[in-house]
């Protein structure tokens, strides 16, 4: 048996039986990753594209109903861009720049989230989490047809895992009864109630903030503009918060915070969630009501994401308060990290202390993420006298002079971390160079020809040079490296320049297959190359 | 990285201190306090420098009795 847990929006993989239920003795598999949400099955298509055999088992058989994550951040769409599935995410979503500020019933700033031009994708799109999920499957079905070595088991649920030394066992249940496979490694992408996490007695300590909020998503055809509307003390919502905010298919999300003693059910009775909505939008304005749930949150990590032979990622590994949309965007970098790692372990290219430094990056990016979304919370959530007499002093300032604005938090949105002093990083020999594109961060996009810079970068390890001339193909330690050989001309509007060289005149970049940038130079040195390559693969 | 100043450093210190009690004159309590916290972020932009900031929160705390 396995229990149904939630309604699924789109029913992707339905229950097969397959020949490891009939086995005799338990199946091997290199990679089970389990949880089908957005960040398992992100994983299971990037190493699939790599060629690496793996299985996602799911305890459902599709897509979870419920717009729930949003927010998907410019770092994700790049992302899912060298995965082959950003362009129906873009296509479908609502592109938004601009966000406004109301203390009361007046607009007290607003800000734009992208001022700088020359990236392909844009800082944020809207999209229901449900599309979003759904997009990836079907990347992973035309992969699949071309002989990606993927595979995705619906309503197998893992109910027991035992680590074996050179395996993990798990015990599968199914709508057939239960049966055991083996993995090489296992992945646990099962949400931040993770049952894996809970079968292994493992920690998750953190935060827990005393604060409810109603989401309601309703369909309405409004020409209000496609912008982030946020009120602090509302007439429509006295004391709390409220958020606007518009998604594809005429679809609208409205959140409001509720404070910490409510009647959980009378605030979802639908009536007076209709009341709330009436209130905010205006009385003569027609809507449905979409999808409708009251969320708490915590701000919670695991000590380790690392434990020998399983791997922790996304929620099931950390879990951060909505604000700044920084739970499902910090997962995808999770992914984009671990998948290229996996794929180097397991084809013999790269020790096993390689697969160490996922944890190391990734939780920094959490706790870099945790911190920014606590922050977000204390602002909108004083848990103290102090914390609303510093806030309510904030948004007084905040009318009458422009110091204040950067000081209002409604949630600090999603960016990628630079993994500073991380395990893998080279040298830093462009002293001059811009410090954004130091060692550990992630390579910003420009334009680059009738394209961009990302989209050369397409999952290997690549040289980048800029100024100065190279061969299109460097062999180093005898495998080959792709070089991406560009110059200022290839971008006359400036960022390209801007952003990777600053003042210097040439540089060259050795780039991780996640896109994080390894080392820089000033000038082409193929020991040096060679040598911040050995380290970047954990061999150092 | 700059010192906090904390040897006396007003051009007048008694014109200051009478008109930082004029401008509480008449407040509630809570409008005092509130009065306060929009000073206090008012300086600290001024002074900008975290590190100074951080020796000015030190400095404060440690002067509670």
């Amino acid at each position: 048996m396995v229990a149904v847990r939630y309604q699924t929006a789109f029913r992707l993989y339905p229950y097969a039986k397959v020949p490891d239920q009939e086995a005799t003795a338990p199946r091997r598999h290199p990679v089970v990753i389990v949880g089908g949400g957005p960040i398992g099955m992100g994983l299971a298509l990037d190493l699939g594209k790599r060629g690496i055999a793996c299985l996602v088992l799911d305890d459902h058989d599709g897509v979870g109903k419920g717009s729930r994550a949003i927010c998907f951040a410019k770092r994700t769409l790049e992302i899912c861009d060298r995965l082959g599935c950003a362009d129906p995410m873009v296509e479908k979503g609502v592109v938004w720049n601009l966000g406004r500020v109301y203390r009361d019933e007046k607009e007290i700033y607003s800000f734009n989230l992208l001022p700088e031009e020359g990236h392909k994708r844009p800082a944020f799109i809207n999209l229901q989490q449900p599309y979003f999920e759904q997009f990836i499957v079907e990347e992973i079905r035309r992969q699949q047809a071309a002989g990606a070595p993927i595979e995705i088991r619906g309503q197998n649920c893992v109910t027991a895992m035992v680590q074996m030394g050179d395996h993990v066992r798990l015990d599968v249940d199914t709508p057939d009864g239960p049966y055991q496979i083996e993995a090489d490694y296992l992945v646990a992408c099962d949400g931040a109630n993770s049952p894996v996490r809970a079968m292994m007695g493992l920690d998750f300590e953190g935060r827990v903030f005393e604060d409810n909020f109603l989401i309601a998503d309703i369909r309405m055809e409004a020409d209000f503009p496609v912008e982030r509307r946020f009120w602090f003390d509302p007439p429509f919502n006295r004391g709390e918060t409220a958020l606007l905010h518009k998604q594809p298919d005429d679809v609208w999300r409205l959140d409001f915070q509720l404070g910490w003693n409510i009647d959980r059910k009378a605030e979802l009775d639908p009536d007076r969630i209709r009341g709330r909505v009436a209130a905010m939008i205006g009385a003569d304005i027609p809507f449905e009501l979409v999808w409708t749930s009251i969320y708490t949150f915590r701000c919670c990590t695991m000590k380790d994401y690392r434990h020998g032979r399983v791997f922790f990622a996304g929620d099931s590994a950390h879990q951060v308060s909505p604000f700044g949309a920084r739970g499902a965007n910090g997962g995808m970098q999770d992914i984009d990290n671990l998948g290229w790692k996996l794929a180097a372990v397991i084809t013999g290219q790269a020790p096993d202390a390689l697969l160490d430094t996922y944890h190391a990056e990734r939780k920094h990016g959490a706790m870099e993420n945790i911190k920014n979304s606590s922050r977000s919370a204390d602002f909108l959530t004083p848990r103290n006298p102090a914390h609303a007499l510093f806030r309510d002093a904030v948004l007084d300032l905040v009318e009458h002079f422009p110091f204040a604005r950067p000081m209002v938090n409604s949630g600090r949105l999603s960016v990628p971390c630079t993994y500073d002093a991380g395990p893998l990083n080279g040298p830093d020999a462009l002293p001059e160079g811009p410090a954004r594109s130091r060692p550990g961060s992630p390579c910003s996009d420009a334009p680059c020809g009738d394209s961009f810079l990302l989209d050369h970068l397409r999952g290997d390890f690549t040289v980048l040079t800029i100024n100065t001339g190279c061969p299109a193909a460097l062999t180093i330690a005898g495998k080959e490296i792709p070089v991406i050989a560009v110059s200022t001309e290839d971008d006359p509007s400036g960022p390209l320049a801007a952003r990777y060289l600053g003042t210097c005149p040439a540089a060259v970049y050795l780039i991780r297959p996640d896109q994080h940038v390894v080392a820089r130079w000033d000038r082409l040195d193929l020991a040096e190359i060679e040598s911040a390559l050995h380290r970047a693969l954990g061999k150092a | 990285m700059a010192d906090l100043i904390l040897a006396p450093n007003l051009e007048n210190t008694d014109d200051f201190y009478a008109e930082l009690l004029a401008a509480h004159e008449g407040l509630s309590e809570a409008a005092m306090h509130a009065l306060n916290a929009r000073l206090v972020l008012i300086l600290a932009n001024h002074i900008g420098d975290q590190g100074v900031l951080r020796q000015a929160l030190e400095a404060a705390r440690a002067a509670a009795r």
